[in-house]
């Protein structure tokens, strides 16, 4: 039984990769490596959000300010896409450092808001700082040759390139999620004091999930900057925090593939929609609702809700789990009595 | 006889106010190790502020606490429980969405000195398998390994979070209410597993059921808004007119 659970997965998987190869003929490779830009996105988000139980809303400063940075190295110093990228993502991680030290300590909509203003000040810098242009952004960022050598000019070439980085990142996130470190995480998302009175720090887990988190989210942000070969204030403002959040909440969190479903539609629906000009939002807005009043679990949570309910007996109790919207399933600390 | 005079915990001059108001006035207490320990009073006499305060969950505005005669005064909450003093909790607690089983890993895990490695394989974890194995049998909850704390009764709950805390192997344990909320059968039951744990351990709790504190108290302390009121056996305490007149009022005349 296990077994063939497991076969099943590795099937899934392959048919998975498959997929996303062949994917590019069928489908404009640029619009595909947008997705898997957000999907690894959402995927670093939802190793918080998920794994955690931290609802940040403050995850464009990674995203964005890694683009301009990443654009930064490849366009003006002259680095190849490789340096760029792990540039992103340590300017992620480094942002993530600082933001989890302010606001691990805070519980959830205080720690959302404190998450919002910081990134708010991230924000500010991008629009000011002189290597940001401004309103402009980082445009005609080139795309040079991978390690030197390979050349990624192409959209095609780039698709690949993208998935490649996309695979690495939803592979980290993967074994972090099910590592002795992730069995801790989840068992602070459970129940907080009892892991601590158990002896771990969970300020220790919890800001090590953020910066991972946080270094993953730059890994995305700088590798969409190759994509588009511009760096914006698109990618950095408040509501690209709020998307990321949609995209999670819409697909599923606490699952792998949610995120990376939530992703797919949620950008698919902006490019879709675009003709419609601003109804895209009101759509958008929408599907959210909707999403959040009937699929408590997102679509790969009630998919999959579906699929555990059929194949166990009919009686089994339903687990009374609900991922709610905002707020993480926040413990209560112990009162004085 | 020096054995009577081994504490393990110590308070000396605890306090604790909340914004003035004093929850917890200069307590001294001594638990002897090996022994059970209760802590008893009427709603709202500092017992469970006492706890969180030993425990670290709580700062104390002012006093000392130590650990086998160390300071611990200034440690985080975490630190004392790897010191070998573990809590549970009022409510019942358990990680509701993990499976009994891995309720029990998450425990023994911590001895491992791998809970920070995001880079391995959880697989790592199964060696534990075994031994949490022994620790969910030894509380009778061998048929519920597979199944998720959250849909276990209430009862069977109380018996999982002992066996967790028993798998730290811990020095001390603090029992804040272990049966509350239980029937009957679950309070035998849950009584005898305390007793059976406490053996070579020394227990601290709270608990309003007086028929469990009789049996299996060796020292039972009585708080009275945030002071120590009277100590003693049971018989001692039952017997004080303090006591009789402060909280148990007519049921023991």
């Amino acid at each position: 039984m296990m077994g063939s659970v497991k076969m099943h997965k590795g099937l899934w998987l392959v048919l998975g990769l498959v997929a996303l190869a062949v994917a590019p003929l069928v489908v404009y490779p640029v619009f595909l490596a947008k997705v898997l830009c957000f999907a690894l996105f959402a995927a670093a988000f939802n190793l918080l959000l998920g794994y955690v139980g931290l609802l940040s809303f403050g995850h464009a400063a990674f995203f964005g300010f890694a683009a301009y940075c990443g654009a930064h190295v490849t366009k003006v110093w002259g680095f190849g896409p490789e340096v760029a990228i792990l540039t992103g993502t340590a300017v992620g991680a480094g942002l993530g450092l600082v933001f989890g030290a302010i606001a691990i300590r805070r519980q959830g909509i205080y720690f959302a808001m404190v998450t919002l203003a910081l990134a708010q000040m991230v924000y500010f810098v991008a629009l000011q700082a002189p290597f940001t242009h401004g309103e402009d952004g980082i445009q005609g960022v080139p795309r040079r040759p991978l390690f030197g050598l390979i050349d990624i000019g192409s959209n095609i070439a780039i698709y690949y390139f993208v998935l490649a980085v996309f695979l690495i990142g939803v592979f980290i996130i993967y074994r972090t999620v099910h590592s002795p470190f992730g069995q801790i995480l989840k068992s602070i998302r459970e129940n907080e004091p009892r892991a601590i009175s158990l002896g771990y720090d969970t300020d220790r887990y919890k800001l090590i999930a953020f910066v991972l988190s946080a270094g993953l989210s730059g890994l995305a942000g700088s590798t969409k900057v190759l994509v588009f070969q511009l760096a914006s204030l698109t990618d950095v403002q408040w509501q690209m925090s709020g998307e990321v959040v949609l995209m999670t909440i819409l697909g599923g969190m606490g699952t792998m593939l949610g995120p990376i479903v939530g992703a797919a539609v949620v950008v698919s629906m902006q490019n879709y929609l675009a003709q419609v000009g601003s109804m895209t939002t009101i759509v958008q807005g929408a599907i959210f609702v909707v999403c959040v009043l009937l699929f408590r679990r997102g679509i790969v949570g009630e998919l999959a809700a579906f699929l555990r309910s059929r194949r166990k007996t009919p009686a089994e109790p339903e687990s009374s789990y609900q991922q709610a919207g905002a707020a993480a399933p926040a413990p209560e600390r112990p009162r004085g009595g | 006889m020096a054995m009577n005079d081994d504490y393990v915990i110590e308070t000396r001059d605890m306090s604790k106010s909340f914004r003035g108001f004093m929850a917890v006035t200069g307590v001294n207490l001594r638990v002897r190790r090996n022994t059970i320990h209760a802590l008893i009073g009427p709603n709202g006499a500092g017992k469970t502020t006492c706890f969180n305060l030993i425990t670290k969950f709580l700062q104390p505005s002012s006093g000392q606490i130590l650990l086998n005669g160390r300071d611990v005064t200034r440690l985080k909450p975490a630190q004392v429980a790897r010191r070998g003093m573990v809590r549970s909790f009022q409510i019942s607690s358990v990680f509701p969405h993990l499976t009994v089983l891995e309720n029990l890993r998450v425990a023994l895990q911590r001895k491992m000195n791998n809970s920070f490695h995001f880079w391995r394989s959880d697989r790592c974890l199964d060696q534990l398998n075994d031994r949490a194995r022994e620790l969910i049998a030894d509380v009778g909850l061998a048929e519920f390994e597979g199944a998720l704390a959250a849909e276990l009764p209430y009862g069977r709950k109380r018996g999982l979070e002992l066996a967790t805390t028993m798998a730290l192997e811990p020095e001390v344990m603090l029992l804040d209410e272990p049966m509350a909320g239980m029937g009957t059968e679950d309070i035998q039951r849950t009584a005898e597993l305390i007793r059976r744990v406490a053996q070579g351990r020394t227990v601290l709790m709270v608990e309003h059921n007086i028929n469990v504190v009789a049996d299996l108290s060796d020292t039972i302390t009585v708080l009275q808004r945030g002071e120590i009121l009277a100590e003693g056996s049971y018989a001692e305490i039952s017997s004080n007119r303090d006591v009789i007149t402060a909280y148990m009022g007519s049921e023991h005349e």
